[in-house]
């Protein structure tokens, strides 16, 4: 899995931060980083589920 | 409310719809029969204007991400909630309803203290409030309105200190807020209540840029007024802003959400009981979901021809979200009517979706984590001190609630 997400598209909501901690942080502004774009299979579903609930869509995931 | 022969020859709904007598926790019978029967269906609001009314959970989330659906209250088109908010000065507006990228650049200014990490370092300084409060309660007569001893103080409290907002000032804030809340407040009444507010925050603003403290109105005076970024008149409204949003909505979800609770004592009982911060997550979640207390609708209009459940939306033509049935789809939520606290709960609307979802909900959802794992630890013997049917529920506010919530132990 990749995982990429789109800072200006981000609107700081923190629900991926809380969904998948390991994954997802956020800097100064409250604005999305990914920690690591090639995440363990264990935290797959939690980053779907981030994916899933961000508001903005600002959160894309690919095979590989 | 009752129907009147206007409605019935329209055809259409009335939106907002009365709730069910006797089931003041559930959305109004008719938004069920228009999730089921006619998901996207035109309405009649207070205006006799016929926006159209989103009821389904997938619905609502696709368009209140589309770019062709703007917020923009100005727009011809608009579904206004009353006339106080359609006669509301236009520099009165927040970022609540303009458009990126004016909305991004408003928006991302306050986005800093909102931020996870952040808002879990104010746990310890919530918890605190929290027991006082409750170590008042209990040292004192009963019974107590929970509404004014608990509900209202716990949030109100949190965004004082968040702000730089001195707390002794909330008969003042709380009383100006209660009258933007109320849907039947009049044009005047909503102007004189935000103007109130407003001059207030603009001469607070003024004080923070001679002595900046290290809170979220000095930061706004010094890093963007100060900056020319930011206008004092748009900070003002900012700050009118957070601190409204900021104790009136999670208010009403500790009071309807405990009186929730002691309707339903199995799973009050789950919360009582659990030690796991990651249940109580789920609980505050599901509780969101299942009161969605912003039952008056979010409102937009469309930019464009929008094609969605079968019907067409026409550019300039008025939309209304009702977040409360779509959290109530069964589709998204098996037996959806059914409060269940181990639910996955988390894609819940009660916060709204896309670029506008609530700016404070990191905040909300600390302040209601603990205020739930608290409360009922440390008074298991809480009950109503009335009959439930004696209890009066904000039906006509744009928040929905309780008015006071009498209880004892």
């Amino acid at each position: 899995m990749r995982v990429e997400a789109d800072q200006p598209k981000c609107v700081a909501s923190g629900q991926c931060v809380l969904a998948a901690p390991d994954v997802f942080d956020q800097d100064d502004d409250g604005i999305v980083v990914v920690l690591d774009d090639h995440p363990e299979e264990s935290t797959h579903d939690d980053v779907r589920e981030a994916a899933a609930i961000c508001p903005a869509a600002a959160i894309r995931l690919a095979d590989k | 409310m009752t129907e009147t022969v206007a409605d019935t020859a329209a055809g259409l709904p009335a939106y907002p719809a009365p709730r069910a007598a006797g089931c003041p926790f559930d959305p109004p019978p008719v938004l069920r029969t228009l999730q089921t029967e006619k998901p996207v269906s035109r309405v009649r609001i207070w205006d006799g204007t016929q926006p159209w009314l989103i009821t389904r959970h997938e619905d609502v989330r696709a368009l209140l991400n589309d770019p062709r659906v703007s917020a923009d209250s100005t727009r011809e088109g608009y579904p206004h909630r009353s006339a106080a908010m359609q006669g509301s000065d236009p520099a009165a507006q927040t970022f609540l309803t303009m458009d990126d990228p004016e909305h991004a650049r408003l928006r991302r200014m306050v986005t800093a203290p909102f931020a996870i990490k952040k808002v879990e370092a104010l746990r310890p300084s919530v918890q605190q409030i929290v027991d006082d409060l409750i170590d008042t309660m209990l040292a004192g007569p009963k019974p107590v309105d929970l509404v004014e001893q608990f509900a209202l103080p716990v949030p109100s409290l949190v965004i004082c200190e968040l702000l730089g907002v001195p707390y002794e000032k909330h008969d003042f804030f709380q009383r100006h807020t209660k009258v933007i809340v109320r849907r039947t407040s009049t044009p005047e009444e909503v102007a004189a209540a935000n103007k109130a507010l407003t001059d207030y925050l603009d001469e607070l603003l003024a004080d923070k840029l001679a002595h900046p403290a290290g809170d979220m109105l000095s930061a706004l005076a010094t890093e963007r007024v100060a900056t020319g970024e930011m206008t004092r008149h748009e900070a003002a409204r900012m700050g009118t802003l957070l601190l409204g949003a900021g104790h009136e909505t999670t208010a009403n979800m500790i009071a309807l959400g405990t009186l929730a609770l002691l309707r339903n004592p199995g799973q009050l009982a789950l919360l009582r009981e659990t030690d796991d911060p990651k249940a109580v997550a789920g609980a505050v979640e599901e509780l969101l979901r299942y009161l969605n207390i912003t039952h008056s609708g979010r409102r937009r209009v469309a930019l464009a021809d929008i094609e969605i459940g079968g019907e067409t939306i026409r550019a300039g033509e008025g939309i209304i979200f009702a977040n409360d049935i779509a959290n109530r789809d069964p589709d998204a939520f098996p037996d959806p009517d059914r409060l269940d606290l181990t639910r996955p709960a988390r894609r819940h609307v009660a916060f709204g979706y896309g670029v506008h979802q609530c700016l404070g909900q990191p905040l909300a959802r600390v302040e209601l984590q603990v205020v739930y794992s608290t409360l009922y630890r440390r008074i298991p013997t809480l009950r109503l001190a009335t009959d439930f049917d004696e209890v009066r529920f904000k039906h006509d506010g744009i928040v929905y609630g309780v008015y006071e919530l009498p209880v004892t132990w």
